[in-house]
């Protein structure tokens, strides 16, 4: 019974640290211009896809990584200057928008590029389960894991510590007076894209081995992302990897003790509950609307 | 009033005097692209192929064939438009179309009503079931992919069988096939878990099987890349009840995205995925190893089943309405229902009143995979 429990839980743990990792994608773009980047799913098939051409091309597997990171910025750079800066004075809906446009886009290309076939990526530390107390783990989500922590740590450290982060957070409170202060608002945009695509595709090559990658993934991992940013609280880091726990861990407990064909709809009707009692998610701002 | 009518049968009549040199006109409606693409792109490139070899080797019936072939995307609406306008426009003399099964269901009232031999490349059973007098069709179907396994299943002692089926349509269709038909196999369904259509580790489902104690082997009914995460879970948590997958996935890419997971998985696939894995004397070999050298050296690509269902398809109308000597309608109809013997890239047909498909459980070969390579098993 124990380690059937404990089974579930790591297969949880699996799912939803993918969630979570995709989850913080969202957040630097939020933060920085309260858009949802509807086209953050994307920028994780790019990185998953990249790299599974790439390594197939016959470049070693880190320089594979590499590129598709930084082609995945270069996206999301160029996403930001042809189709989001030029309707700046838009509503944040219309960006919402212009960004499913773009994902939509770059779904296209992919399928066209890479053809629609699934593909593969060889997990990076072996394919031998690890055995806990008569439950398994693959070590590729240890990975998944470690480079989420890691990624929140490191988010931490960019939003408190440096210019650009502090920059960054300034143009999200308030964009007129980050601008009189001397931020180049259009730069701070700028890099949050950037910034956000690389992470995307960080994403994208960590969760290959598990979930395989095709040039649609990034609808499903981008949705269940959202949701899990969301649920932890948008723009926060340590509130995408909590909601991406929970979430991955509250989908594979319906499905090991309910029934596994409602086990999408049980997640989200807790997603749905938490929205009620706590509307800025688990570990969002409490921030109170002034009129 | 009356001098219209009399002009029109006087059309009717030039008409039919044209007749005599007039092509062999064959109709087809197919998902060319849209989301079924992947079923109907074949299918036309085949009959296009075909349509062309047969008039460069003389034609039918001392006529050229003509292919009439109208992109429905998939959509039953688009093709029930464009079955109307073959039957009606075009004045076809036979359809062989319907790349899925909602847009040949879609069709089936309007050739009924026509009277047009209307030859489907749709899976599903209700196509032909119950048997309508102008439809047939040439793929094999869900319900045999899970006869086959349960035979298997059996003959290795497993009777007490897990499900782990997706949510896609080609999944659920499946999965309910394979309970209806599990009971007339001796096979009793203990374990009947589904997981989501983009879902990314079944562990929690499998584990679910392996607590149930007495599953002796275990049915993945899916289709796309669920059925190969489903393989790495089920080796990694420990699951050594054999595993079988439905015919779905039997591609090269299957093994590939399985990997080393893959290794002993067994799963029902048509011949034609395995020319050179068929013995010398299979009947099917000389049809599958022609129709994948044929096709491949045309269009530089793998050869898929649904190009084999269309290759069929047209086949099976050339012989109907050779053996008809006409293409009178009820003519070829009658002659379809008697083919007999036709080896085709999906089996051997044997059609008859009772039945528009004509395949058996012979037309599934039974594949294991080893050392990465799909082998028969025996």
């Amino acid at each position: 019974m124990s380690a059937q429990f404990l089974q579930f839980l790591l297969a949880g743990l699996t799912v939803g640290a993918i969630y979570a990792l995709v989850a913080l994608g969202f957040s630097i773009i939020y933060n920085a211009s309260h858009v949802i980047n509807f086209a953050q799913g994307e920028f994780v098939m790019i990185g998953g896809m990249a790299t599974v051409s790439l390594a197939g091309a016959g470049l070693p597997l880190p320089a594979a990584i590499a590129s598709a990171v930084l082609l995945s910025a270069a996206i999301g750079l160029a996403l930001q200057k042809f189709a989001i800066e030029p309707a700046r004075g838009a509503p944040v809906v219309a960006l919402i928008i212009i960004t499913i446009g773009a994902s939509i886009l770059l779904r296209g290309v992919a399928a066209l590029v890479w053809g629609k076939n699934i593909h593969a990526l060889k997990a990076f530390s072996g394919e031998a389960p690890i055995q806990i107390a008569g439950a398994t783990l693959v070590p590729q989500s240890l990975w998944v894991i470690g480079v989420a922590l890691a990624v929140v740590a490191l988010l931490g450290w960019f939003f408190r510590r440096t210019l650009l982060g502090k920059a960054l957070l300034a143009t999200s409170h308030n964009r007129l007076a980050a601008q009189l202060a001397g931020i180049s608002v259009r730069h701070v945009l700028l890099a949050s894209f950037g910034l956000s695509g690389a992470l995307g595709a960080v994403a994208g090559v960590l969760v290959a081995p598990i979930t395989f990658t095709s040039w649609d993934i990034g609808v499903m991992l981008g949705l269940k992302g959202f949701a899990a940013a969301v649920l932890g609280g948008i723009g926060s880091g340590p509130g995408a990897v909590l909601g991406g726990l929970a979430l991955g861990i509250a989908e594979a407990m319906s499905a090991g003790y309910v029934s596994s064909a409602y086990k999408d709809a049980i997640a989200f009707v807790i997603i749905l509950a938490v929205l009620v009692f706590l509307p800025s998610g688990l570990l969002g701002a409490r921030g109170a609307e002034r009129v | 009033m009356a001098i219209r009518t009399f002009l029109a049968a006087l059309l009717a009549l030039w008409l039919g005097a044209l007749q005599a040199q007039e092509p062999i006109r064959i109709g087809a409606f197919l998902a060319i692209t849209g989301p079924a693409a992947f079923l109907g792109d074949p299918e036309q490139k085949t009959l296009e192929l075909y349509v062309e070899k047969l008039n460069a080797a003389g034609g039918l019936l001392g006529r050229k064939l003509q292919l009439v072939a109208y992109d429905s995307a998939g959509d039953a609406e688009k093709a029930r438009t464009f079955a109307k306008r073959l039957i009606e426009q075009d004045r076809v003399d036979l359809i062989v179309g319907g790349s899925t099964t909602g847009e040949t269901m879609a069709v089936v009232p309007l050739v009924e009503q026509a009277g047009v031999p209307f030859i489907s490349l749709a899976g599903a059973v209700v196509i032909i079931e119950p048997v309508k007098k102008w439809v047939f069709k040439t793929p094999h179907t869900d319900r045999m992919a899970c006869e086959k396994i349960f035979v298997d299943m059996k003959a290795r002692g497993a009777t007490r069988v897990g499900l782990i089926s997706g949510a896609g349509g080609f999944d659920k269709s499946m999965r309910a096939e394979c309970l209806k038909v599990a009971k007339n196999h001796g096979i009793d369904v203990v374990a009947d878990e589904t997981y989501g259509a983009a879902d990314t580790d079944m562990t929690a489902q499998l584990t679910k099987i392996r607590q149930n104690g007495q599953v002796q082997a275990v049915l993945n009914a899916g289709f796309g890349q669920g059925p190969a995460i489903v393989t790495k879970n089920y080796r990694q948590i420990g699951l050594t009840a054999p595993l079988y997958q439905s015919h779905g996935v039997a591609s090269k890419e299957f093994i590939r995205l399985a990997g080393d997971a893959g290794e002993g998985v067994r799963l029902p696939a048509a011949a034609l995925l395995v020319p050179d894995k068929l013995a010398d004397n299979d009947p099917q070999k000389a049809v599958v190893t022609q129709y994948t050298r044929e096709y491949q050296a045309r269009f530089k690509s793998d050869v898929s089943t649904f190009g084999g269902h269309a290759y069929d398809g047209l086949m099976l109308a050339v012989q109907a309405i050779r053996k008809a000597g006409s293409t009178d309608k009820a003519k070829v109809r009658d002659a379809l229902e008697g083919v007999q013997g036709y080896v085709g890239t999906g089996g051997i047909v044997n059609l008859s009143a009772a039945d528009h498909m004509g395949l058996d459980l012979s037309a599934f070969r039974m594949l294991e995979i080893r050392k990465g390579e799909w082998t028969l098993v025996k």
